[in-house]
């Protein structure tokens, strides 16, 4: 079997993510931060530790501004929802997710002046569009760091540098580059960074975070969710402190647990090494598919990408193909339209889609020969 | 009997980046179920030989480690 679908969630996960989640299930399974007893500590030690090294990880002080969410799109939802009001100005671009597009679309029904710029169809966003569109007074500017279509990665120190001489706040989705490229949040200009614990920072599943940046005003950013925080327990309103604030419920401490052993795998190995891997199997992986003649493949210059890779097999369905190789071949992709409408207008594949393949630091260049071989035999049978 | 230093704090995350600054300088601390007399914001509280008053002050301050309160306490 060949997993291709690391741009969904990360496979396999390293055993130390499996390992530090058994141990806190049998050693640590306190509520962190209720109780005072040894369980309940070592859980908070433990959700501690990883906030810890989210603020390494991310080049960060300040551990009490890690807010952790169930995933990316919970964070995003949290720094939208949170600090947009009816009226302001927000500017995005057409290479977004859903996790962007549906609560941005959400709130310009209330009132938000909402502005996509154009992408081209390799998804390169021309930075003269954006300058354009990120007027005086725009509140947020809100990117992807790369496309989980096509993979394009967007030159985020520059939309910062628009964002903030017009005054706005720029919010950045990190799903698909965060354990991938390294990210500095401070130097890059990102004063809220969203990211998921369950893709390249090898993680499971139900973690993720929200890194809130020096110039965001606490006060003025509203919670998605209230509730009990272990802290401030004689009030009946919600503490403003951090990371209480944005933290109500119980945490998914055993997903926390997982994520540090995850965070810490990648800081171990180097991102920069994860990065040139994935870089080398993807590179393959293109160069291969460009050789078969019914095959077309979206994107930009390797260069200028993370390893997501999408292409078609022409005249097929991209579903047919999906499932072909699957259980033809034991290749796992996704086909469809990865949860991106508005990126596959953009670069023409709307609504078909395409054919997802995203390599992982687990895929070898053997591997990346079956599957290219293994889309040459579709496309010739089909022919 | 031991006269012990406790240090309250807001919140957890807080009283975790104490106890983890004061570890990592080799001290020995404790967190312990804040004393119900010393009225706090935060469940857990951090217990040290209060000997080390003047060391944990200046860990927490050059660290910026945000507290609610230190206080002496006697304890068995």
């Amino acid at each position: 079997m060949i997993y291709l679908d690391n741009a969904a969630t990360s496979w396999p996960k390293p055993k130390e993510v499996l390992h530090a989640m058994t141990d806190f299930m049998e050693y640590s399974g306190g509520n962190p931060g209720r109780s005072g007893h040894r369980l309940s500590i070592s859980a908070a030690r433990i959700v501690f530790n990883t906030r810890e090294l989210v603020t390494e990880l991310f080049h960060v002080s300040d551990p009490q501004k890690v807010i952790f969410t169930a995933n990316v799109t919970q964070a995003l939802n949290l720094a939208l929802g949170g600090l947009l009001k009816p009226g302001d100005r927000v500017v995005t671009t057409s290479l977004e997710h859903n996790s962007v597009m549906r609560p941005l679309r959400a709130l310009e029904m209330e009132g938000l002046r909402l502005t996509v710029v154009q992408c081209g169809a390799d998804g390169r966003l021309d930075l003269e569009s954006l300058r354009a569109a990120v007027t005086q007074g725009t509140r947020m500017v809100v990117v992807t760091h790369a496309s989980n279509v096509i993979g394009t990665i967007l030159p985020i120190q520059e939309i910062a540098t628009i964002a903030h001489q017009a005054g706005a706040l720029l919010l950045v989705d990190s799903a698909q580059t965060a354990g991938v490229i390294p990210i500095d949040q401070p130097a890059l200009g990102i004063d809220l960074l969203a990211f998921t614990g369950h893709k390249g920072l090898c993680g499971p599943t139900g973690t993720g975070g929200l890194v809130i940046g020096e110039r965001v005003d606490i006060a003025n950013f509203e919670p998605l969710i209230r509730g009990g925080t272990g802290s401030r327990s004689e009030f009946e309103q919600q503490p403003e402190m951090l990371p209480d604030k944005f933290e109500s419920g119980t945490p998914n401490s055993v997903g926390i647990a997982g994520l540090g052993a995850g965070i810490r795998w990648v800081l171990s190995r180097g991102i920069a090494e994860i990065g040139a891997h994935e870089n080398k199997v993807k590179e393959a992986l293109i160069a291969g598919l460009l050789n078969i003649p019914g095959v077309i493949v979206y994107g930009p210059k390797p260069s200028e990408m993370t390893a997501v890779v999408s292409c078609r097999v022409k005249n097929m369905r991209v579903s047919d193909v999906g499932l072909q190789l699957d259980d033809n071949h034991g290749i796992l992709c996704r086909v469809g339209l990865h949860c991106a409408p508005a990126a596959h207008k953009t670069i023409g594949t709307f609504p078909e889609g395409t054919i997802r393949l995203a390599p992982g630091i687990f895929t070898s260049l053997d591997d990346i020969s079956v599957v290219v071989k293994a889309l040459e035999k579709i496309s010739v049978d089909h022919d | 009997m031991t006269e012990y230093g406790i240090i309250l704090f807001h919140n957890t995350t807080s009283a975790m980046q104490a106890e983890a600054l004061l570890m990592r300088a080799s001290l020995t601390v404790k967190l312990i179920p804040t004393p119900r007399e010393l009225s706090s914001d935060c469940g857990i509280s951090l217990r040290f030989d209060l000997t080390l008053k003047e060391t944990v002050n200046k860990l927490l301050e050059s660290a910026h480690v945000n507290i609610a309160g230190l206080h002496s306490l006697t304890g068995k």
